[in-house]
């Protein structure tokens, strides 16, 4: 679904990814680890070009991101994106922040956003929250608020960037929770994170990566439970 | 004649004209601020957009604007706008005082546009919406919100800058006084009287961004849409 090919990136003379290659199937769910610094979050915002790549390909649907002649707003349409500080859009209330995206974009009419809306919030048993504006939410709350916004475009792969690195640690759970179901539920992710149980309980693969570099990358069981290369070895010593 | 007699025959005699003319201080504040709110909008997005020479053309409108005192750029105006196009004084005033306002609400604008997070930025690029729809839908009305203090302020040194526009002929209130305070030879009176009328209308307009500022705290709307909703049950 997604092939990266030969992805470099550069902020000025600073190189955060050096030759990245990574391929995502259909229905994955792809952890991503290492330690701060390492180009993780880089690599996932260069999936939906929020950052601008140096050189190589990632093809999307074989729809070569990197050509400036690709409509990249088409393209976000269907990759969800979700952020360690939610980004909520704070003068709007829950249900508009949901909403705003499939009524604008893919033109569906206020009935049919609020409907589809709804239904996302009952599953997260968030409905009563429907009115409420993101300020007065808490970190898990505005979290799976985020998770629904961007579910309302529906979305075939989701982009997750340290969703549970921001919150309080009794928060973390009813996240991971969300994302666990999102998992079951055979959508295509691509998961940054420092939750190593997240990672070895849903992970279909498990990628790390150090100074820009992709490391090593296998079954998350294999790879916890005999990691093959040095560097791998040390960070998850230290994380474990 | 005392003082009180002095103040009381000003108001009976000009009461009514000061009044007449402060609807005129009031129109060409409210047709030059809109003017600015143009100016300063469109310099605004110039100034944050990554075009080069777009940027470039705000720095030099605001360097410009901003450097000249206000009465050389009325005067400027009029002069020389009307020896190409024919304006009524009331425009051409309005128009320099749009010009002028509308280089420092650029300023303002850029500014609270660029204090909206950037994670709001790629939250609404990342769901799909164009860098125009992000702009309008969701920095605008954050940085609006934000820019509210700096812009009251703004607007009501526009309001009273209005004032200069006397001097191109526009009867509008300051341009009374002058004329009343030459007729009755009071004018320490009659400066005294028109200046209540001044600080009456900065109240009104202070009082209306007071609630425009309430009315756009997100508490406040939750507890509206909570007490429509009560309503409805």
């Amino acid at each position: 679904m997604i092939k990266v090919t030969n992805l470099k990136k550069s902020f000025g003379d600073l190189e955060v990814l050096k030759d990245i290659n990574v391929q995502i199937n259909k229905n994955e769910v792809v952890v991503v680890i290492g330690p701060s610094g390492s180009g993780k979050s880089t690599l996932l915002r260069c999936l939906n070009k929020l950052e601008e790549t140096t050189s190589g390909t990632i093809l999307l649907n074989n729809i070569d991101l990197t050509n400036k002649k690709v409509n990249i707003n088409k393209v976000r349409e269907d990759i969800g994106m979700i952020f360690q500080q939610f980004n909520l859009f704070p003068h709007k209330t829950v249900l508009e922040n949901i909403i705003i995206a499939p009524m604008k974009i893919r033109k569906k009419s206020r009935k049919d956003a609020e409907n589809a809306a709804y239904i996302l919030l009952d599953k997260l048993g968030l409905v009563d929250k429907a009115t409420a504006y993101p300020d007065s939410l808490s970190g898990g709350q505005k979290q799976r608020i985020a998770i629904a916004r961007a579910l309302a475009m529906e979305p075939k792969v989701m982009l997750f960037d340290e969703p549970t690195s921001a919150l309080d640690p009794e928060m973390v759970g009813e996240v991971l929770n969300v994302m666990k179901q999102l998992a079951h539920g055979g959508m295509t992710m691509v998961v940054v994170t420092h939750e190593m149980g997240f990672a070895r309980e849903v992970g279909d693969r498990v990628i790390f990566m150090d100074e820009g570099y992709v490391i090593e990358e296998a079954d998350p069981k294999q790879l916890f439970s005999n990691p093959q290369h040095e560097r791998t070895k040390a960070f998850l010593s230290k994380v474990l | 004649m005392n003082f009180i007699e002095s103040i009381v025959s000003i108001i009976q005699k000009h009461g009514t004209a000061f009044l007449e003319a402060t609807t005129i201080t009031v129109s060409i504040t409210a047709i030059s601020l809109i003017i600015a709110t143009v100016i300063g909008l469109v310099f605004a997005f110039f100034k944050v957009s990554n075009i080069w020479i777009l940027a470039k053309l705000a720095d030099i409108y605001i360097f410009i604007v901003r450097g000249l005192p206000l009465i050389v750029l009325i005067m400027f105006l009029y002069y020389g706008i009307s020896s190409v196009i024919v304006l009524s004084d009331f425009i051409a005033g309005a128009v320099a005082l749009g010009i002028h306002s509308g280089a420092y609400l650029a300023e303002i604008f850029r500014g609270a546009i660029q204090s909206v997070d950037r994670g709001q930025n790629e939250a609404a690029r990342s769901l799909g919406m164009t860098a125009p729809l992000t702009m309008s839908t969701i920095i605008l009305p954050q940085a609006f919100k934000r820019a509210i203090p700096a812009l009251g302020n703004q607007f009501i040194i526009g309001l009273k800058d209005s004032s200069l526009v006397a001097y191109i002929a526009v009867t509008e209130l300051f341009s009374h006084a002058l004329t009343a305070s030459a007729e009755n030879y009071m004018p320490f009176e009659t400066y005294l009287v028109v200046g209540f009328y001044y600080l009456g209308l900065v109240l009104i307009f202070t009082l209306l961004l007071n609630y425009v500022e309430k009315r756009l705290n997100t508490e406040n709307l939750y507890m509206k849409k909570l007490k429509k909703k009560t309503h409805s049950l």
